[in-house]
């Protein structure tokens, strides 16, 4: 063992208090092999959430009801990560699949950049809102492939809602590779701009819980058609969240492929 | 509207206009590819920097890239060009001028006074002529000194900001990641907080709290927290220990509104800093960050490939004096920057094109987890800046953001490098590190014991 290793941790105080990768010690002015692997775990981790795929028909089974399966324009991962604009744009074979109706509220779930956030977050995240929907009505939910948050607008529109909410994997850290977003946009359109959404983000097991999240969600939907609007109009004043409340785990076991 | 063509084995390449030709000839990117403007096959793309290299750097100076009346960053950039300066090489096209700034002719001093007759798209255009070695070359021959409590960009000195942040501010984990970062000598260029909770409140907390540590140890550096100029305008209005006035500055009118500024607004808050006198050895008080992309992203870009509308933001900077300068080169995503070759090559671009224009250039090296690279592609980056006599290079613990979810250097890659390559701390800083007794007497910032009396005195006062 290389005799400059610090052996003793004075950083044990400061742990709790952030997660950061404080006092890993040095190997000369190296890193240490153990903070070495750990770091590159942590990669991994956060690579196979961008590339993994969601198992869509698990996720389908446990959905409160039936959902509508569609694509974006990109046709792959790699395509998807150099050409955002055709993330956002609906893949016209899946036109036919979305008929208009007169909804409150259009629900889609999108991969986005983690797989493994829709695998462990979106089940009970939907069963949250579910539950807290009272009167406002809901269209049948859309699963989108190569999904960027945009795409909720076309989606929106085809079916008729005066709101879209797109639930979408947020592009990974280090500390956490299955982290959930949610985007509300008010009158859904193809063309409509990041700031007329609110957003809702760090939805994972050291963030925002699901029954927390739908509780704001719910607000703001409210909110956005008594209002008429969404985005930098609309500023999100629900309680925030209280210390200890721990977050529910997902229904279905995270995925790596 | 003059246009520009080459012949290339029989065949007559022709580029509709300056931009069109300044794009085809830029190495290939995905952003520029997303843009629709990157050339359209590799055939193409030389025969465009053939035409490039015969273009005179006069027409620059007549042929606007983005009009004179439509774009205040354009008429900052031609009303304070350096007619006296442009002299020496106002006969060369730009294959002339690689050549010459390569040359033993082009050293230290004559680069630095060439920098104010230079316009920005002019240092664009000569790096599309240059290999990621020539890049690297032609910046080691500049120095850009500015300073602040500590003297940056001196020769044989590496400088780091200490980016301490934490996903919601808590005062002891910023602290942590502080003394961490200080125990490795990081942070002679800034101690910078990018904030999670982003209004003035919050940020004069994290200000005072900064400036707390720093007068407890009696740090020869800067703190920042990295908000809006509003807030920071705000916040000197409230009283606030303001060191430093940040902002993300872009390459055209347009593209800066998008992030909420205008010129008028950078010289307000430049003023008010300057008015806090709060400065030891130099009256810099601006940092600014850049990035390939910020333009297109916002819609903004007029047409321009990335690499030439990010030198024009190196326009808008070095018009305010600042004390630092760094391109986020990686952050920003693979839709512009896809993996670690377009990264390296475009963190060497910015870093050469902001030297040569007289800004003290430093990088963020670092990647998103969405990009194809990862933490061996840094170690290239951060080798090869560090021989290019990069002015600061940011570090975060273990590489690792825990409030922006990306990866840039760590402290250790930082003190690694300076060991590595011989570079030392700015001066203050190296002073102090010494009398803290975290430096020995060649000035190495070797690894302590988990008792040792340094480590306690700064745990003590934590």
């Amino acid at each position: 063992m290389a005799r400059d290793i610090i052996a003793l941790d004075p950083f044990a105080r400061f742990r709790a208090a952030t997660r950061a990768r404080i006092g890993l010690g040095r190997a000369g002015d190296g890193l240490p092999t153990t903070a070495l692997l750990e770091f590159q775990l942590a990669h991994a981790k956060a690579r196979d959430a961008v590339h993994g795929a969601v198992d869509w028909d698990a996720l389908e089974e446990h959905l409160p009801a039936p959902a509508i399966r569609v694509k974006s324009l990109a046709a792959d991962r790699s395509t998807y990560l150099r050409r955002p604009d055709l993330g956002r744009r609906l893949d016209p074979s899946c036109a036919h699949l979305l008929s208009k109706g007169d909804w409150d509220l259009a629900l889609v779930i999108g991969d986005g950049l983690s797989a493994a956030a829709v695998h462990t977050w979106a089940v009970p995240v939907v069963w949250a809102l579910h539950m807290r929907l009272g009167c406002l009505s809901m269209a049948p939910l859309v699963l989108a492939e190569q999904a960027r948050v945009a795409l909720a607008d076309p989606i929106g529109e085809a079916l008729g809602a005066r709101i879209s909410v797109m639930l979408i994997g947020e592009r990974p850290g280090l500390s956490v590779a299955d982290s959930l977003g949610i985007y509300m946009t008010h009158g859904p359109r193809s063309g409509r701009r990041d700031g007329e959404r609110n957003c809702l983000s760090n939805i994972h097991a050291h963030g925002l819980a699901p029954a927390a999240a739908a509780d704001k969600l719910v607000w703001l939907i409210r909110q956005s058609l008594r209002l008429g609007l969404s985005g930098v109009g609309l500023k999100e004043e629900t309680p925030s969240l209280q210390p200890g409340q721990g977050p529910t785990p997902g229904l279905l076991p995270p995925s790596s492929d | 509207m003059p246009v520009y063509a080459t012949v290339l084995g029989g065949e007559r390449h022709v580029f509709a206009d300056l931009a069109t030709l300044l794009a085809c000839a830029s190495p290939r990117r995905s952003g520029d590819e997303l843009a629709g403007l990157a050339a359209t096959s590799e055939l193409r793309r030389v025969a465009a920097r053939m035409a490039l290299a015969d273009l005179p750097l006069k027409t620059f100076l007549s042929e606007a890239l983005i009009p004179y009346e439509a774009d205040e960053v354009t008429r900052l950039i031609i009303d304070s060009h350096d007619a006296a300066a442009f002299a020496p090489i106002a006969h060369m096209t730009v294959g002339q001028l690689r050549d010459w700034l390569l040359s033993y002719d082009a050293d230290g001093a004559t680069l630095a006074a060439l920098a104010p007759g230079l316009l920005p798209e002019m240092a664009a255009a000569v790096s599309k002529l240059m290999r990621n070695g020539d890049l690297v070359a032609v910046a080691a021959k500049i120095r850009v000194v500015t300073a602040f409590r500590s003297t940056i960009g001196l020769p044989g000195r590496l400088s780091s900001r200490l980016q301490p942040n934490h996903p919601t501010d808590d005062p002891l984990g910023i602290a942590a990641s502080t003394l961490d970062g200080l125990l490795f000598g990081v942070g002679d260029a800034v101690i910078g907080i990018n904030p999670a909770t982003d209004n003035v409140e919050a940020c004069i907390t994290l200000l005072t709290m900064l400036d707390e540590v720093r007068q407890r140890f009696d740090i020869p550096t800067q703190s920042c927290v990295l908000t809006h100029v509003s807030n920071s305008l705000q916040a000197m209005e409230k009283g606030a220990p303001l060191d430093l006035v940040f902002q993300s500055v872009a390459g055209t009118e347009a593209a800066n509104r998008g992030f909420g500024i205008d010129l008028a607004l950078l010289a307000e808050a430049e003023q008010a800093a300057l008015g806090l006198k709060r400065g030891t050895v130099g009256g810099n008080v601006m940092y600014f960050e850049t990035g390939q992309g910020a333009a297109l992203s916002a819609d903004a870009h007029h047409g321009l490939d990335q690499q030439t509308v990010e030198t024009r933001a190196y326009g808008v900077a070095r018009a305010f004096r600042p004390l630092l300068v760094n391109t986020v080169v990686g952050f920003i995503g693979p839709e512009y920057l896809f993996d670690a070759k377009q990264i390296i090559r475009a963190g060497l671009e910015d870093h050469f094109c902001g030297k040569l224009l007289g800004l003290p250039m430093g990088v963020d090296v670092c990647y998103t987890n969405h990009a194809e690279a990862d933490q061996d592609d840094m170690d290239v980056l951060m080798l090869l800046l560090g021989n290019a006599g990069v002015n600061f290079l940011i570090g975060v613990p273990g590489a690792d953001d825990v409030m922006l979810n990306y990866q840039s250097l760590s402290y250790h890659d930082v003190v690694g490098l300076r060991h590595l390559l011989d570079r030392k701390p700015a001066p203050e800083f190296e002073s102090w590190l010494m009398r803290m007794g975290l430096a020995d007497s060649n000035g190495k910032v070797p690894p302590l014991g988990g008792d040792a009396a340094p480590l306690r005195r700064l745990l003590a006062g934590g």
